[in-house]
């Protein structure tokens, strides 16, 4: 299964962290300080694994991306394909790439709920349930229209009461 | 509505309830988010935290759900991202679930998802919304609560909401069902007894083919637990197998394959059939992942089908070929799979793997070296090592560590089986000390020790190689290889009659930057400095006496030169008619160097070096005396004989032989009568924790296994040891300081080259490699050795400690037991489950054609294909009785 994703940045400032085991939250800060001290010193141009053994534990591998300023790092353990993790963070940031077009790290940075909603679709509980980022993009979609349904009617609400109530 | 000044969030509200301004300027995340930013990492960003912080607990409480929903939003951002505590928020996040509003719910959802912990109190609040929103008509609230729950779950979650999910799992939309499946894992961990509930339901989702991703969720889930506990599965073997041909998607082929991957080791008739489909799609995929998961499958499971094996190689090599760095490491992992039983699939691209010991990319540097290794035979062992330590050399210290370990494993794997000429490789073990980065300190010392005490041919080679160590004091400048001169000082002196010139070794052990030894290598130098005294005055006071058979004793008229000849048998190469002189002048200067060096720590506060000291000095005093009395006196006075009796008895108590000693040893002591072990001993812990150092020195313990004891004294020319004086002057002349020089050219008559040569490896490092690797493949066996391989001792049982295995979990046991259950169908189908009728008799019809697939096949011999099978399916058998194997015979 897959045990983690994380999205750290070049400076280590970690912009999303799910964990799919229950994991404390200062084991979860530690791990990406952890994780970041060694991707920032991996040189350009290398393989994109580390040695998960020492890391995190027996049975574990870490795979990551640089795009731009960001690592996004997938842990897993030997259930999963590496390559196919590889192509499932290409899937992930392409479907980012298309909820924000041209995707930068600050859109990622002031979109936190939906960087979550669009990894829930993806993966649910360390397992992969969508790769097809048209699907996970229209499922996005309706997410967000049935937020904005109910965010749109409270305000209007709100603001009625305000000015009678 | 987003308040957005610095200033806002509810400043002017007094007391702590939220207000009517909270509501109005209250900060969205983006606000905070923001705010984070502007300030600066360090004292200013984490007052500004702790300000939001403030204003979330204030607007939290507030009977607005929006005002809540938002504080709780920017609460998780803030426990999530900067590791802020939201435990206290648990009852909000639960209390947001339950709004009518989706926003709001999904917001709640997060925070449980992200914060929740087994232990925490409100947990089982949660409970009933999250059936509710199982069970909603909206997809999306549902899939919240199954993410949710695949995250927090519990086992009281999964009994409690085992019956909602198994509904879920016939759901007629793919979309929640494929992730009510993924869920199920997460429920079967926490609560075994809902496999009985809910697998059948699982099983039938293996047939699903509506959405592709809804089988490779299922797929996926069986691939966990097949990876836990593989026996249960086999009887979904046929399903697998049809969907390892049918299916066409990427994600469901591999977790199939890794499936198979697991029952293959269980059922070697299941080889058969699967290695052709997995055959075909390494051939047809384009996918890399996919042909990838191909030859791991049939490399690390299949290894005997040669066809396949040839094929998955061909797909290695085309992956070590890729400019992808990731492929490459992945092509040379798969290729350390295939090592232990296909040499030759390593040994033809060799090439390839020893480029990559010098790749910029340390993955595919330690996985070339890990390849390296598997190639290494005994006869080739001397070649590679003396390549790599070249490599070594030129690597940074991370990997030159790396290689050092490897060769130093793969070297003494099997007490040494790898190696035939010990000279060489204690020589060896000498160059990797002088490494720079050598931090495999402990190790090499251990080896030194042990090949000692287990190849007594060797002995004079390590006491040249000790030597060599002991007499350079650059070594002593870094502190990481000092383990190694303690090995090297305890062989030398342990050893000590194999040396050429036991004075120079003396000089070597008393050298003042021993100073910057720790006390306990320390302790270990003074020891063997007690040790080579001994021997010293012994072979002076009785030049006749050793024990052994002295083939031509020198005139007995000569009064302190001694001259004796080893046995050739037991050092070859060092009886080369030297000789060793023990001059009456020599053993005063020897005496007069151990007094004045050692005296001043006779005071030293470390016990065990005092200790050490007052031992040497005791001899060395008693010693004095003898010597002076001999010039008064005659040889044969009372006086001196009693001293002279000691000085032989101390001799020959050292001299004993020390052997390895079995880690069993202990136990085949026989407890003598009257002997409490069982005693509690527990007050004594804090005594020795606190009291007594632990001394790393060697145990001094009479040896277990002692062989035929003999002293051979090692003659030097006078020549060369008048050689040696000169220079060594010579040498404390230029340098102005206490050390020795050391030999360089004694040692023509070994016959390996040595280990690291700087002339000739760096340049033809890769063609040497490639070259010796032929060889190797191509002759069989080499001839050219020259000497046979030594004696090395073994003991009956393991040298080191056996390494423990983990037991597996015992939740798997419960798990692979449900299941077994309900596939032999020796169950009550709804037990427990809530289920409707209808998903009940699905389930019990297919657990009935579970069971005749089984009878079909065992009776069928005929049956080739599961798809064949299926089509009896239909067949009626009611006289099917309950089987107790579990393993299908469809295959056969």
């Amino acid at each position: 299964m897959i045990r983690a994703v994380m999205v750290i940045n070049n400076q280590g400032k970690p912009r999303l962290a799910k964990f799919y085991n229950y994991t404390p939250v200062e084991q979860q800060q530690q791990l990406i300080r952890t994780i970041y001290s060694v991707l920032c010193l991996q040189p350009e141009n290398v393989s994109n694994f580390i040695e998960g053994g020492s890391l995190l534990g027996p049975d574990s591998r870490l795979v990551y991306k640089l795009f731009a300023t960001l690592y996004f790092v997938f842990i897993f353990d030997s259930s999963e394909n590496e390559l196919a993790m590889f192509d499932l963070i290409q899937v992930y940031v392409e479907t980012l790439e298309k909820c924000f077009s041209n995707v930068c790290e600050l859109d990622i940075v002031l979109n936190y709920g939906k960087m979550h909603t669009i990894l829930d679709e993806m993966i649910v509980g360390g397992q992969v349930v969508e790769t097809n980022s048209q699907n996970i993009i229209k499922a996005v979609e309706e997410i967000s229209k049935l937020e904005k349904v109910t965010v749109a009617t409270k305000l209007i609400s709100k603001s009625t009461s305000l000015l009678w109530g | 509505m987003s308040g957005g000044s610095g200033s806002g969030g509810g400043g002017g509200v007094s007391g702590g309830g939220p207000s009517l301004m909270d509501s109005l300027f209250q900060r969205t995340l983006d606000d905070l988010i923001k705010g984070i930013r502007l300030h600066t990492p360090g004292a200013a960003q984490s007052t500004f935290i702790s300000k939001s912080l403030d204003e979330i607990r204030r607007e939290i409480k507030s009977t607005d759900l929006q005002t809540k929903s938002t504080a709780l939003q920017k609460l998780t951002y803030l426990h999530s991202l900067h590791g802020i505590d939201m435990s206290w928020a648990a009852f909000h996040a639960v209390e947001l679930t339950s709004s009518p509003s989706f926003a709001h719910k999904k917001t709640g959802y997060l925070a449980a998802s992200l914060s929740f912990r087994p232990s925490t109190e409100v947990l089982l609040l949660l409970t009933n919304q999250l059936r509710k929103d199982l069970s909603s008509t909206n997809q999306h609230e549902v899939s919240l609560a199954l993410e949710c729950l695949a995250v927090i779950c519990t086992p009281d979650f999964a009994r409690d909401l085992t019956p909602d999910i198994f509904t879920l799992l016939a759901s007629s939309k793919s979309f929640i069902r494929k992730k009510s499946i993924a869920c199920l894992l997460m429920i079967f961990t926490q609560y075994p007894d809902a496999v009985r509930v809910c697998f059948k339901r699982l099983v039938e989702n293996l047939e699903s083919t509506d959405n592709a991703q809804t089988l490779a969720a299922t797929v996926g889930v069986f691939c966990e637990l097949a990876s836990k506990e593989p026996r249960s599965y086999l009887p979904l073997a046929p399903e697998f197998y049809r969907i390892l041909v049918d299916s066409r998607n990427n994600w469901v082929l591999i977790k199939v394959l890794k499936i198979f991957s697991k029952l293959a080791k269980l059922e070697p008739r299941l080889a058969k059939k699967v290695v052709e489909p997995i055959c075909d799609h390494m051939k047809r995929s384009e996918a890399k992942s996919l042909v990838f998961e191909c030859v791991r499958t049939i490399v690390s499971s299949f290894h005997d089908y040669e066809f396949a094996v040839k094929l998955a190689v061909s797909k290695i090599k085309e992956l070590l070929l890729e400019t992808d760095l990731n492929l490459k490491y992945l092509g040379l992992q798969g290729l350390l799979l295939v090592a232990p039983n296909h040499l030759w699939a390593v040994l033809e691209n060799k090439e390839v793997i020893i480029k990559s010991l010098s790749d910029v990319d340390r993955n595919i540097r330690l996985e070339a070296l890990k390849l390296v290794m598997s190639m290494v035979s005994d006869d080739n062992v001397i070649e590679i090592c003396r390549v790599l330590i070249g490599y070594a050399l030129k690597s940074d210290p991370e990997f030159c560590n790396e290689i050092l370990t490897s060769m130093l494993s793969t070297c003494s794997r099997n007490v040494y089986e790898m190696v035939t000429d010990f000279d060489w490789y204690v020589s060896l073990l000498g160059e990797m000390a002088r490494i720079p980065h050598c931090q495999n300190g402990e190790e090499i010392e251990y080896q030194l020790i042990d090949i000692g005490m287990r190849v007594k041919d060797v002995r004079p080679e390590l006491v040249r190689i000790g030597r060599d160590l002991l007499i350079d004091p650059a070594l002593l400048g870094n502190p990481s290889i000092h383990t190694i001169l303690s090995a090297a000082s305890w062989v030398s002196g342990e050893y000590i009659r194999f040396s050429k010139n036991p004075f120079e070794i003396m000089e070597a052990l008393l050298q003042p930057r021993t100073n910057l030894l720790s006390p306990s290598i320390k302790a270990i130098y003074i020891h063997s400095a007690y040790k080579v005294l001994s021997f010293c005055l012994h072979s002076f006071l009785f030049p006749h006496t050793s024990t052994i058979s002295v083939s031509n004793l020198v005139d007995e008229h000569e009064p302190g030169f001694t001259y004796s000849e080893s046995e050739g048998d037991t050092n070859a190469d060092l009886a080369t008619s030297s000789k060793n002189t023990i001059t009456r002048e020599s053993i005063i200067n020897l005496l007069a160097l151990v007094l004045s060096s050692l005296t001043p720590l006779a005071e030293t506060h470390d016990v065990e070096i005092q200790e050490r000291v007052r031992n040497v000095l005791g001899l060395a005093r008693l010693a004095q005396e003898e010597i002076s009395s001999c010039d008064t006196l005659q040889k044969e006075s009372i006086f001196a004989v009693k001293h002279s009796v000691i000085i032989r008895l101390i001799n020959d108590a050292l001299s004993e032989d020390l052997g390895p000693v079995s880690l069993s040893a202990q136990e085949r002591v026989l407890i003598p009568e009257g002997l409490l072990l069982e005693e509690d001993l527990h007050k004594l812990d804090n005594i020795c924790e606190q009291g007594l150092p632990i001394s790393e020195s060697f145990s001094l313990v009479k040896p277990v296994l002692t062989e035929n004891d003999s002293v051979s004294i090692h003659p030097n020319e006078e020549s060369s040891e008048a050689e040696s004086s000169s220079l060594l002057s010579e040498h404390r002349k230029r340098h102005g300081l206490f050390y020795l020089p050391s030999d360089t050219t004694q040692n023509t008559s070994t016959t390996f080259p040595p280990a690291n040569d700087p002339n000739n490896q760096i340049d033809t490092d890769v063609e040497d490699l490639v070259r010796l690797t032929e060889e190797s493949l191509v002759l069989k066996k080499k001839s050219t050795l020259t000497r046979p391989r030594p004696v090395v001792v073994k003991l009956d049982e393991g040298d080191r400690a056996p390494i423990a295995r983990a037991k597996a979990e015992s939740n798997d046991d419960l798990i692979s037991g449900a299941v077994r259950d309900v596939l032999l169908g020796n169950e009550d189908c709804n037990k427990g489950g809530k289920g409707d009728s209808e998903g009940g008799n699905a389930s019990k019809r297919k657990s009935k054609k579970l069971k005749e697939k089984k009878q079909l096949s065992q009776s069928d011999e005929n049956v080739e294909t599961s798809k064949q099978k299926r089509k009896h399916k239909g067949r009626q058998r009611g006289d099917v009785a309950v089987q107790n194997s579990v393993i299908p015979d469809f295959l056969l």
